[in-house]
């Protein structure tokens, strides 16, 4: 007999309990709430905001794209919409958006602790992000920036129009809140894990975020530094990357790239680790090659630190540093293929449902296939000095950034969903959501594959007539795309209020998290629990021969 | 059916494009293949072990070490396979025959100064005859442009303070988009041009029709009169400076004893950061030009020197 | 035999040990990310010292060695001190404690000011770089860049000093007040861990600041 699955009757939530939202209601309490639940809650209002700001940009660049003559907005409006989507969606939802919110939220339930390790510094780094985005949304609203996200030197230091240096401050600040999440991560996986929690034992979401936090602390700092020369540059004229000042522009691109390309897997492993929760759950299997996965988030953290060079192909770097760049980018894709490999081998034998949270996996599974190949493409020498700063890098990214990440994020916010609130979302509208997200994102960005091969540059106000009709497809499909966003965005909040009560745990997962009541109270756990079993003791067979007693 | 597929496929217009879309078609018919895998085996696992389907789920007996060893050493070869075919086209992309005509490009927000050997200017347009390999050699007055021409599959970013190469033999007659392609500001989007790619009569006539210009060495060898260089790099000069004659190309000794070979590159620093590599056994008393001459002169100068050169004049 | 008053411990961790074992690593994370910081721009000026040798040789003949090589020892006194107050404070020696974060915190402070003269020199001598810099080398140029690099770098160090300083001087002031420290000496061995970083990046500051140019 299998109980591990089986579980006692879901028992309603007294309307008395203790929960960490109503235990005290103030605003105040929430401004300066050290509970890591409420500091995701705050997390995830902020982002939600900057993904709307970043979104409406979006939006007026695919209106402007649908004729090639650029008669929506002026060129220079153009330019500095793309910078705004670049750096918001960048720094203000991507980066923080699965480990501050979920992470935040789940990490120190997973392990059983009962808050991470430094509570304040967690509230520390949510008003850093916030003072952050602060400076960028004045940047905003004073005018905006013209440089791209990438902020090149010495077009962002001494040519560019706008409030650069703003700009680049709230960066800079919101880097240090990235920095406080990262350094509470590391400490809390290391030290605050509940007897019994073993590594090996780990949920693979925190061998995820930890590896994302190991990147966060070490990559960030430089970005931080990198940019501060630059608005020094910018507002002193002192030469370190202009070359008419005796500066290398090169050195910047290094710089940045030594961040920024680390960067990309802060924006992906946590939605790895998610997906492995969701496919396993789901298809109530054990994962296939535990060791592997968690020994592949690490591969991917160590490696990413070395493939800078593949942004810099036709920079006018040594072609040799080319060579060493290139052949390190094809080998950071082999841990990412052996992640691709092992959710799909988890399937097999399974007792698989497709309620929303696994729809948003296995669409992340194939978005981040395709993504993930066409980032061959770009390690390839040759094929990425045609490709390079063209439509198709736009594509490829997208795929990991949007179907990857947003996919995950959106997936892990309706799989805990009633851990966070104890309330269940609609499922069929939440499943239309889905499927109209994962149509409307492929109608948008694939058209851009083709666009890219065929020449079509990158932040192109105007672009050449033949272009048109793939660039009035991608438009249409962001359509449908936005529409797919506005969903969640409603039904998820008429839910906290209406949904139906879900119970300590309506997906019969395992999991510290959901051992306890939903929404949790305030310290998790009434005692620490201790670990006996690995993360993912589920038994397809069990879940079967329930489901057959049932119908008898 | 031939439009159709003209209008997702850039014309292979160089001698480049078709080594370059082999590797890209190699690259999707692999990455096309292991996609389709993927998505057939989770489509297969969802129907058949859908919740209550009824399917076999009794333990596999196999054990999982040797899938996972299967799946990270096939890729590895694979990968190192395909790095090798694309850094050897790369090779090849970086490496101009020596019969390439040289072509001085200078980017400038927003257009695309082009100088001809035998001095003729053009902007945002260039005139080639097929099937002879063109060699540019780029720099830029103000920011990072790049120089992208999709039908050539070439495109290399134009860095001001250096310089950069790019070079193609155009294979095929007609006109090419020419785009910049690294953002460089307000109307980066406009800094576009063609190329015009004709056949060696016709781009005869082209010629006939254009005004005799003076040629750039001519203009080099002016501009190295009128701004003083011959009052020193010559051999009846009252200042010791060293000859310039024959200096392209040959290993430079250096005052720290180290070596450097006379390049572009080289000549450009030294005419602009003349302190930065000082010529062995002579004082650093040359003043620097930076910002006193422009880019083209520079180029013009440079086409000079390298004519000075004893061996084949390119 | 004194009476022991425990360390309070955070409703979060299980105990002192997990507490202070938390901390520690804390600390040890947070110097990874400086040491990154000042790795961004030890690697800015390492790649310009290739570029430029002779213009940042030159420049580096510029500097003040002379209250550079003051400071040195002034700092490496005040670690030595430091160590002294963190085996004090394990020791529970209030006393010895506060006075000898004192020290450090006084030897820190004389720090600041020897390089506020320094500075001071500097701008009189045109070296602060802007409209008004003026060096006598031959590539001015880049002894600019370098001094721009110098101004930067040990900017940032001795903001990083000041706030050691005040850290430093609050702690003795609350174990000459109140006495928080008996068994419960993290916060001491955290701040020694700090000043001792902020002592190693001075350590590769000053050669590659002072010295760049004077070995021969």
């Amino acid at each position: 007999m299998t109980t591990a699955t089986l579980q006692a009757e879901p028992q309603p939530v007294a309307r008395v309990a203790r929960t960490y939202l109503n235990e005290r209601t103030t605003i105040a309490s929430w401004l300066l709430t050290t509970d890591h639940k409420r500091i995701a809650l705050l997390y995830m209002v902020s982002i939600t905001l900057f993904f709307l700001i970043g979104g409406a940009a979006a939006t007026l660049m695919r209106l402007e794209l649908l004729t090639p003559q650029g008669d929506l907005v002026a060129s220079d409006t153009y330019n500095k919409l793309f910078t705004i989507h670049g750096v918001v969606m960048v720094w203000f939802f991507l980066i923080p958006s699965i480990p501050t919110v979920l992470g935040n939220f789940l990490l120190p339930m997973m392990i059983g602790a009962r808050d991470v390790a430094f509570p304040k510094i967690n509230l520390a780094s949510w008003y850093l992000f916030m003072g952050g985005g602060a400076f960028a949304v004045f940047s905003i609203l004073s005018g905006g920036v013209d440089t791209g996200w990438t902020f090149y030197t010495p077009y962002s230091s001494t040519y560019a129009n706008g409030h650069v240096i703003a700009m680049a401050t709230g960066i800079f600040i919101a880097g240090f809140g990235s920095i406080a999440t990262g350094l509470n991560f590391i400490v809390t996986t290391h030290k605050m894990r509940a007897p019994g929690m073993t590594w090996m034992k780990l949920p693979l979401f925190v061998w995820s975020l930890y590896t994302t936090s190991i990147i966060l602390v070490l990559a960030t700092p430089v970005l931080a530094i990198t940019l501060a020369l630059m608005a020094l540059e910018r507002a002193f004229g002192v030469g370190i990357f202009n070359p008419s000042l005796g500066g290398d522009p090169l050195l910047f691109q290094h710089l940045f790239w030594f961040y920024s390309h680390p960067a990309v897997y802060i924006m992906i492993l946590p939605g790895m680790g998610v997906v492995s929760e969701l496919i396993t759950c789901f298809a109530r299997k054990k994962i296939f090659g535990y060791q592997f996965v968690a020994a592949a988030s690490v591969a991917i953290a160590v490696l990413g630190f070395l493939v800078w060079g593949h942004h810099m192909f036709v920079s006018s770097q040594s072609i040799y540093a080319g060579m060493i760049f290139s052949v390190l980018s094809f080998m950071v894709a082999i841990p990412s293929a052996i992640k691709v490999f092992n959710w799909t081998a988890t399937l097999y034998k399974g007792s698989i449902s497709f309620h929303t949270p696994m729809l948003y996996a296995l669409g992340f599974i194939g978005l981040f296939t395709i993504g993930g190949l066409t980032g061959l493409f770009l390690a390839s020498l040759a094929v990425d000095v045609h490709v390079h700063d063209t439509y198709f890098v736009i594509a490829h990214f997208h795929y990991i950034m949007v179907g990857g990440m947003v996919m995950a994020y959106l997936g892990a916010l309706h799989f805990w969903w009633p851990k966070i609130t104890g309330r269940m979302y609609p499922e069929w509208l939440a499943k239309l959501a889905a499927l109209s997200i994962f149509a409307g994102f492929n109608l948008t960005f694939f058209p851009q594959f083709i666009l890219g091969y065929l020449g079509m540059p990158r932040r192109y106000h105007v672009y050449a007539p033949e272009f048109q009709v793939l660039n009035v497809l991608s438009t249409a499909g962001a359509s449908i795309l936005a529409l797919g966003y506005f969903l969640p965005l409603g039904y998820l909040l008429w839910s906290w209020k209406y949904g139906k009560i879900a119970g300590p745990n309506p997906w019969r997962a395992t999991g510290l998290e959901w051992t306890t009541p939903s929404p949790p109270p305030k310290d998790n756990f009434d005692t620490t629990p201790i670990v006996t079993e690995g993360p993912y003791e589920y038994d397809p067979r069990a879940t079967e021969a329930e489901l057959r007693a049932a119908h008898a | 059916m031939r439009t159709f597929f003209n209008s997702l496929f850039p014309p292979q217009a160089s001698n480049l494009a078709p080594k370059v879309d082999a590797i890209y078609f190699a690259l999707l018919g692999l990455c096309g293949f292991v996609a389709l895998l993927v998505c057939l085996a989770i489509l297969f696992f969802c129907v058949r072990y859908r919740r209550g389907s009824g399917a076999d789920r009794t333990p596999p007996k196999w054990r999982q070490r040797p899938f996972e060893l299967a799946w990270t050493i096939t890729p590895f070869f694979i990968f190192l396979g395909l790095f090798f075919w694309a850094a050897e086209v790369f090779f090849g992309m970086s490496r101009p025959p020596r019969n390439a005509t040289e072509i001085y490009i200078v980017g400038k927000q927003w257009m695309w100064k082009i100088q001809h050997p035998d001095g003729r200017r053009e902007i945002n347009e260039l005139h080639i005859p097929i099937g002879q390999p063109v060699k540019l050699i780029m720099t830029s007055e103000d920011v990072i442009h790049d120089f992208f021409i999709p039908g050539f599959r070439n495109k290399q970013d134009v860095v001001p303070g250096r310089y950069t190469t790019e070079w193609f033999t155009p294979t095929k007659a007609g006109s090419y988009h020419l785009f910049c392609a690294q953002y460089c500001g307000t109307n980066h989007s406009r800094m576009v041009g063609n190329i015009y790619v004709m056949e060696p009569a016709e781009h005869a006539k082209w010629l006939a029709g254009q005004p005799a210009p003076d040629s750039l060495i001519a203009a080099g060898e002016r501009a190295f009169r009128n701004r003083g260089c011959s009052g020193c790099h010559a051999p009846n000069a009252a200042i010791r400076a060293p000859l310039l004659d024959g200096i392209y190309g040959k290993q430079v000794p250096l005052s720290d004893s180290s070596l450097v070979t006379a390049d572009d590159q080289y000549l450009r620093n030294s005419i602009l950061l003349p302190n930065k590599q000082i010529a062995a056994g002579y004082e650093p008393i040359m003043p620097t030009f930076q910002g006193q001459i422009d880019e083209q002169e520079l180029n013009a100068i440079i086409a000079y020197l390298k004519s000075l050169w004893e061996g084949d004049v390119r | 035999m004194p009476e022991i008053a425990l360390a309070p411990v955070e409703h979060q961790f299980e105990n002192a040990e997990q507490q202070r074992e938390a901390a520690t690593m804390g600390m040890w994370v947070f110097l990874a990310t400086e040491a990154l910081f000042f790795g961004g721009m030890f690697l800015g000026y390492t790649a310009y010292r290739t570029y430029y040798p002779e213009a940042f040789a030159e420049a580096s003949r510029h500097t003040l060695v002379a209250f550079g090589s003051i400071n040195t020892a002034v700092l490496l006194i005040s670690s030595t001190v430091m160590a002294f107050a963190v085996r004090a404070a394990r020791m529970n020696r209030r006393g010895l404690l506060s006075i000898l974060l004192l020290v450090t915190a006084s030897l820190g402070t004389a720090f600041l000011v020897i390089k506020g003269f320094e500075y001071a020199r500097e701008i009189s001598e045109g070296l602060l770089p802007g409209p008004k810099f003026h060096i006598e080398t031959s590539d001015p140029v880049h002894a600019e860049m370098f001094f721009y690099l110098y101004w930067l770098m040990t900017g940032v160090h001795a903001l990083h000093v000041t706030i050691g300083v005040a850290l430093i001087g609050f702690f003795a002031l609350r174990a000459w007040l109140f006495d928080a420290f008996r068994d419960h000496d993290t916060p001491i061995d955290l701040l020694g861990l700090y000043w001792h970083f902020v002592d190693v990046v001075w350590v590769f500051l000053f050669p590659l600041i002072y010295l760049a140019g004077r070995h021969s």
